[in-house]
């Protein structure tokens, strides 16, 4: 498999660092790749820009930090206007169509996703917006199996929310699907 | 492989590496960058019968570890540069009374409390001289999970054998990143025990008569023997003395016991050093960045370049240094401070003059293409 490198950013408390962290562990744990996440914060507990960065390959990786993501994804205006030009050239671009507007072109696939709008809808609490941001990232890039994620997820969270977690996650993958192409 | 896998922080790892030790007792107080390490051992040690500690300060911790292992237990406190600042009286008086016991830095930008969340390596020269008075020290560091692990298991037996605090200088970008390491099983790394007198109640026990081998045993304090224990300079009971010959004798032990075998604490990895003309000094995640420059070079245009990268920072490993570097043109120290391994790197090399700095001190990780640019700048082909 081609070495993939992502970028996930947003706000702190958005979950954006879990995310992040599931994804990597379930191309470890469960598909036999390997992974690095690494992560920026700064030193407030919630707000401030996030970011975290995830390489995966299929042989060692000694940098762990990623300057130009193939795959990008921005939950926040903020991070959108710090991060949005530093993605490859024909690389993915994932925001959200609620807290994002997207202000210029670049030269990569924009997905503007309604990944807030969908789990107010349909689960009504923002908990697990970055499990369905997740899924949706995954059926865009198809970097691991959604069943990977799950077994991470799985040992992550507390019995009574694995449901909550399940249907988001398979409702990104759903969205996900329908902006394929 | 049949290998338990885990993905996880690289302050986690040391959590692990250092029960594996058999440490039992754990006091500090958290800060950022390490903050982990206090919160992975609250949950388990009490698991596994030891003792957390959180204490009110940093000083505090390193006083609560070393009255533990005083009294028998494998001990560490983990903090970042303030608190390690704070922890400078302690650790000499660790160093004078010899105690076995782990310090863990996982460094981040300084200097007082500089940057919290970025990383740094600004902390290597305060863990030889940090503390006042003549002595030696041993500190070390390492870039990726599995090495954090065996480097920490390292630690533990050095503080036991040699009777001394050890310094782990890690940082924020080793500490908070994930990775897959794979566990080693029990026994796979040997473990070095807590040498004990064999001398038995009521007989006289000299806690600091060494043996013939110059080891120390050591007898549990509040236990059958009554001992004294002291910062001041002292004689083979533990009790002051001025008198010049044995202050010269203990300052010698102190120094000697560390310095005389620096082969045996010396941890380092090379990497293409049989030919290369370009030699990369660097340790902790720098050389993470270092090796991916290395690797890349090698591969896209056969360039004769290579790493040597320290585990060990002090004693610094003069000979090794100088050995690996007899046959480069240019060595290059890639570190995140200014320049504070590149003194001692010049020191080992002849002419110092072809050893040069690639560094950064922004509280921005290192990158390949910051080394490149300096690579470029010596090997004389431009920007």
């Amino acid at each position: 498999m081609e070495r993939c490198r992502l970028v996930f950013s947003g706000s702190g408390g958005q979950g954006v660092i879990t995310a992040a962290i599931v994804l990597a562990e379930a191309a470890v744990i469960h598909e036999g790749l390997i992974s690095v996440q690494a992560q920026s914060y700064g030193p407030e507990a919630r707000g401030g820009a996030t970011r975290s960065d995830v390489i995966i390959s299929d042989s060692e990786i000694y940098f762990p930090k990623v300057n130009q993501p193939n795959v990008l994804v921005c939950l926040t205006q903020e991070a959108y206007n710090k991060f949005y030009t530093i993605i490859r050239p024909g690389g993915l671009l994932i925001t959200d169509t609620r807290f994002v507007k997207t202000v210029e072109k670049v030269d990569a696939r924009q997905r503007e996703l309604p990944m807030y709008e969908t789990v107010m809808e349909k689960i009504g609490k923002p908990i697990v917006f970055n499990i369905l941001m997740l899924g949706a990232l995954i059926s865009l890039t198809e970097a691991v199996r959604p069943e990977s994620v799950m077994k991470v997820i799985e040992t992550r969270i507390p019995p009574a929310f694995l449901e909550m977690n399940r249907k988001s996650l398979q409702m990104g993958v759903d969205l996900g699907r329908e902006f394929r192409s | 492989m049949g290998k338990k896998i885990k993905f996880i922080q690289g302050n986690e790892v040391v959590v692990e590496a250092a029960l594996y030790a058999g440490l039992d007792f754990y006091a500090g107080y958290p800060i950022t960058p390490s903050t982990e390490i206090a919160e992975h051992m609250s949950v388990r040690l009490p698991k596994i019968g030891g003792k957390f500690i959180q204490m009110e300060d940093e000083l505090a911790s390193l006083c609560a570890i070393i009255g533990a292992s005083l009294t028998g237990h494998k001990v560490m406190t983990a903090t970042s540069g303030p608190g390690f600042s704070l922890m400078q009286e302690s650790l000499g008086y660790a160093i004078m009374a010899e105690i076995p016991c782990v310090i863990v830095n996982v460094q981040r930008g300084g200097p007082s409390t500089g940057l919290p969340t970025s990383v740094a390596q600004g902390d290597v020269g305060q863990a030889l001289w940090g503390t006042h008075g003549d002595h030696a020290i041993v500190a070390m560091t390492a870039s990726n999970h599995q090495d954090m692990f065996s480097v920490t298991v390292d630690a533990f037996n050095i503080a036991e054998t040699y009777r001394t605090p050890v310094i782990l200088l890690f940082d924020e970008v080793v500490g908070h990143m994930r990775e897959r390491i794979f566990m080693p099983e029990p026994g796979e790394i040997p473990l070095m025990e807590r040498l004990r007198t064999s001398i038995k109640e009521g007989i006289d026990y000299h806690p600091y008569l060494p043996r013939e081998d110059g080891r120390l045993p050591m007898s549990d304090f509040g236990g059958v023997h009554r001992y004294n224990v002291t910062g001041l300079a002292h004689d083979m009971w533990g009790f002051p003395s001025n008198n010049p010959k044995v202050v010269h004798g203990l300052l010698r032990h102190l120094i000697d016991k560390i310095n005389n075998n620096a082969n045996q604490l010396l941890r380092y990895k090379e990497y293409y050093l049989e030919d290369a003309r370009t030699v990369l000094i660097s340790y902790g995640a720098s050389a993470r960045s270092a090796l991916h420059v290395v690797e890349s070079r090698r591969r896209r245009r056969g360039e004769r370049i290579g790493l040597l990268e320290l585990q060990t920072l002090w004693p610094f490993p003069f000979s090794i240094v100088r050995q690996k570097c007899a046959n480069a043109k240019y060595v290059v120290v890639v570190e995140m401070n200014m320049g504070q391994l590149l003194q001692p790197v010049r020191m080992a090399i002849d002419p110092p003059e072809k050893v040069y700095l690639a560094n950064r001190i922004d509280g921005v990780f290192i990158t390949p293409t910051d080394i490149r640019s300096v690579l470029r700048l010596i090997q004389g082909k431009g920007m």
